[in-house]
């Protein structure tokens, strides 16, 4: 397994356990009618688990298994890939505060890096997509 | 696959009647947790390479399996119960503690697969 996918799937199940806290918090706050105290969690709570947990996951499972180029670096661009990671947690991380703060620019500060993220991301592992699949012995072109 | 099927229909109880829609909670974690994070979890631990000096049988990874299961059923019951009666917030404490300990539990099974070779 490559470093980078090692640490981002390391950070997926740290935002994961985090997530899930926040989680359980919610729905205790909800059986003890406190809920509206702690309503700030909920944008952490999504963007921990849908971003932080899901979408990191499948990016750093396809950045480790995703076909390996037969001419220059095997993994394409690794400091785009690093890049996008980072721009990814620093997203989640904004994203996440601004329920707590309460800033309608850090949430969308927050959105616009995992937006941008996800664009570095998908750039960086665009060459290592297969171009065809081979089924009975006929090769399919893919895109 | 279950808690995506159960997922699904109690979506559509949801959308049939308003008095219902308190659970739209529910079968949104049903078909997340449920269904993709189980999946998720499936997966890895069917493919992750297990490191040489584990043991055999995955003690962790069983409890979460059953703690998280138990823990989204528990809230399925409580959860359009607790329209009726508030004693019902019991059961919904017991359900995210279960939840929580369940991906606790699949976290520390999973945690020493991730690494290099």
């Amino acid at each position: 397994m490559p470093r980078l996918s090692l640490w981002a799937l390391r950070a997926a199940l740290v935002y994961l356990a985090l997530g899930a806290a926040a989680g359980a918090t919610l729905m205790v706050a909800r059986a003890a009618g406190a809920y509206q105290s702690f309503v700030w969690l909920i944008p952490l709570h999504i963007e921990f688990m849908l971003l932080g947990w899901t979408v990191q996951l499948a990016m750093a499972v396809s950045y480790w298994i995703l076909p390996r180029r037969r001419s220059g670096p095997v993994r394409g661009n690794e400091r785009l890939a690093v890049t996008a990671f980072i721009v990814i947690n620093g997203g989640v991380l904004t994203a996440s505060l601004a329920g707590l703060l309460e800033t309608g620019v850090l949430a969308t500060a927050g959105h616009g890096a995992e937006v941008l993220g996800a664009f570095t991301f998908a750039v960086s592992a665009w060459h290592r997509l297969p171009r065809s699949i081979v089924l009975r012995g006929r090769s399919l072109p893919i895109i | 696959m279950a808690c995506l099927v159960l997922g699904l229909v109690a979506s559509v109880i949801a959308s049939v009647s308003p008095a219902m829609a308190t659970i739209r909670p529910t079968w949104f974690h049903l078909i997340t947790v449920g269904w993709l994070t189980q999946l998720i979890f499936g997966v890895a631990l069917w493919m992750f390479p297990r490191p040489p000096t584990a043991a055999r049988r995955d003690a962790w990874g069983w409890f979460g399996f059953w703690a998280l299961n138990a823990g989204l059923l528990l809230r399925l019951l409580a959860e359009p119960l607790k329209i009726f009666s508030n004693r019902m917030g019991g059961l919904l404490v017991l359900s995210a503690f279960l939840q929580l300990g369940a991906i606790i539990a699949l976290v520390a099974s999973l945690w020493p697969r991730v690494r290099e070779r």
